[in-house]
C-alpha cells in the first residue's frame, strides 16, 4: 500500500514502532472472541471483498461506497500514532490511510448533523460472537463532528505498509489516536451523521466505566483499574516500571481545544 | 484405586504435578512464549491456577466419600499448600509486574479497587490455614477448632469467585466465570447437602 509519510503535526511520532507480530497477534476484536489471540486465529473467516460502506443520515450527498473508490478518494499517508488501549497496554502503530475528513467533506454533512456514528459488520457466519450476550451487535463508535473532522482522526485501510490484516479491523477502520483504541471502530459497514450522540457499544454494556468521550486521561480512572500508566508492548520488559500515560495520549496541543471548558471528569 | 494410591511414589507426583505450571510459566517466560504482554500472562494464569487448584483440593472430600477412595485425603494438605503457594505467586506478580513492589502504591490500589481488594483478602484468609498446616498445629488448636478455622477456605472460594467475576466484568466476559462457579457451586452444594443428610 503506497503512502507518503504525513506531514501534519502529530501524524509521525519519533517512538519506535510496535513489532509487526505483537501488533497483529494481541488484539480486541470481539467479534472474533475475547482473548487476545482469538482475533489473529479466527479472522481469517472474515471477507473482505467484496466491501462497500453506506453513507447515510443528514448528508446531502448519502450513497455506498465501493471500497475501491474509498481507496482512491484521497491519497494515502503513512501516520505513526500511540495507541493506548483501555485496558492500560500501548503500542505504536504505522497505519496507512487519510484524514476522515476528506471523505467528510466530500459527502457535504447538513447543518444539523453533529455526530458521526460508525457501524461496524455483524456477520454471525463468519464471526463466532456475534449473537452472543457479551455486547450488543454490530459494534456500533461515534464522534462529535468536529472529532471526527480533526485531521489526526484516519480513516485507516493498512498498517506497516501493509493492507490491515484482518484482526486488525480491514479492510477499512477508523483510527483516533487521542482516544481509548476501542474508540476507533473497526471492518466499518456504515457511517450515518446524526443530530443525536449515537449510543456506543461499550458505552451501551457499562456507562459507568466507559463514557462516550473515552478520550485518554491519566487523570480518570476506570473503575476497575488505573489510568495512570501503561505497559508498552514489546518495549518495557517484564520487571520494568510502567511508563506514565499522557493527557489524550500524548496529543494534547493538537486536540485539547476541541475540550475546552468541558469537565472531563464528568464526560470522560 | 485405593492400593494405588497409597503407593510411596504418588506424593512425590501430586507434588511434580503441582509445581507443573510455575515451572511451564518460568520457561515460557524466559524463552518469550507468553506472547505480546508477558507481564499481564503470568499475572493471570497464576490466578488461574490458584482457582483451579482451589476446585481440586475442594473436589478431595466429595470424591473420596463418593467413591470411597479413602487414599485422597493424604493429599489435601499438599493440595492446599499449593493453593496458597500458587495465590503467593499471584500477589507477587501482580505487585511486582503491576504496581513496581512500590508498597504505597498497591495500598491505594487495595483501597480504590474492590476487586483487588477481595483477592487480598482471600491472600489474608489463606494464610492462617497455611500456617496451621502441620499436624502439631491440629493437636494445639484441638480438632474441632482447628476444622472450624480450615472451613475459611468455604469463604475463601466464593470470595475468589466474586475476585474472578469483578475482574473479568469489566469487559462482560463472564463464560470461564461461570464454568468456575458451577464447579464451586457443585461442590460446596455437595457438602450442604452431606451435612444435612
Amino acid at each position: 500500500l503506497a503512502a507518503r509519510v504525513a506531514t501534519l503535526d502529530g501524524g509521525v511520532t519519533m517512538e519506535k514502532p510496535t513489532a509487526y507480530k505483537d501488533a497483529s497477534t494481541y488484539n480486541n476484536f470481539y467479534e472474533f472472541g475475547t482473548d487476545k489471540a482469538d482475533p489473529s486465529r479466527n479472522a481469517h473467516t472474515l471477507v473482505t471483498s467484496p466491501w462497500s460502506v453506506d453513507v447515510e443520515g443528514l448528508v446531502k450527498r448519502p450513497g455506498r461506497w465501493a471500497l475501491e473508490d474509498l481507496l482512491r478518494l484521497s491519497s494515502l499517508e503513512e501516520r505513526i500514532y500511540r495507541l493506548r488501549c483501555v485496558e492500560g497496554w500501548s503500542m505504536v502503530i504505522p497505519w496507512v490511510g487519510y484524514s476522515l475528513a476528506e471523505l467528510i467533506k466530500r459527502v457535504e454533512p447538513q447543518g444539523s448533523a453533529k455526530f458521526v456514528e460508525f457501524v461496524t459488520l455483524a456477520d454471525a457466519k463468519t464471526m463466532p460472537l456475534v449473537g452472543s450476550r457479551v455486547l450488543d451487535w454490530p459494534y456500533v463508535e461515534g464522534l462529535r463532528m468536529d472529532e471526527a473532522m480533526h485531521p489526526l482522526t484516519l480513516l485507516t485501510f493498512g498498517m506497516y505498509g501493509e493492507v490491515l490484516p484482518n484482526q486488525s479491523g480491514a479492510p477499512v477502520r477508523l483510527v483516533v489516536p487521542w482516544k481509548y483504541g476501542f474508540k476507533s471502530a473497526k471492518s466499518i459497514v456504515k457511517i450515518r451523521f446524526t443530530d443525536r450522540q449515537p449510543a456506543t457499544a461499550w458505552n451501551k454494556a457499562a456507562a459507568n466505566e466507559y463514557g462516550f468521550y473515552s478520550n485518554v486521561n491519566p487523570a480518570v480512572d476506570h473503575p476497575r483499574w488505573s489510568q495512570a500508566t501503561e505497559r508498552r508492548i514489546g518495549e518495557d520488559g517484564l520487571f520494568s516500571k510502567k511508563r506514565k500515560t499522557l493527557m489524550f495520549n500524548g496529543y494534547e496541543n493538537q486536540v485539547g481545544q476541541l475540550y475546552a471548558g468541558m469537565d472531563l471528569k464528568k464526560l470522560y | 484405586m485405593n492400593q494405588w494410591l497409597l503407593h510411596r511414589s504418588t506424593k512425590s507426583v501430586v507434588f511434580f504435578l503441582g509445581c507443573l505450571p510455575v515451572l511451564w510459566l518460568g520457561v515460557a517466560a524466559w524463552s518469550d512464549q507468553l506472547g505480546a504482554n508477558p507481564a499481564e500472562a503470568l499475572v493471570r494464569s497464576t490466578g488461574d491456577w490458584t482457582l483451579r487448584i482451589l476446585c481440586v483440593v475442594l473436589s478431595i472430600t466429595p470424591l473420596r466419600v463418593t467413591f470411597k477412595i479413602s487414599a485422597l485425603a493424604r493429599f489435601r494438605r499438599m493440595l492446599g499448600l499449593f493453593v496458597y503457594f500458587y495465590v503467593v505467586v499471584h500477589f507477587l506478580a501482580y505487585a511486582w509486574l503491576d504496581m513496581g513492589f512500590e508498597l504505597i502504591d498497591v495500598g491505594s490500589d487495595l483501597a480504590k479497587r474492590p476487586f483487588i481488594f477481595v483477592g487480598f483478602a482471600c491472600l489474608m484468609l489463606l494464610t492462617p490455614l497455611a500456617a496451621t498446616s502441620f499436624s502439631r498445629a491440629i493437636k494445639w488448636l484441638g480438632g474441632d477448632r482447628w476444622q472450624m478455622l480450615h472451613r475459611l477456605v468455604y469463604v475463601v472460594a466464593v470470595l475468589a469467585l466474586v475476585h474472578f467475576f469483578w475482574m473479568r466484568a469489566g469487559k462482560n466476559n463472564f463464560n470461564e466465570v461461570f464454568v468456575y462457579a458451577a464447579i464451586v457451586a457443585m461442590l460446596l452444594g455437595w457438602r450442604i447437602r452431606n451435612a444435612s443428610k
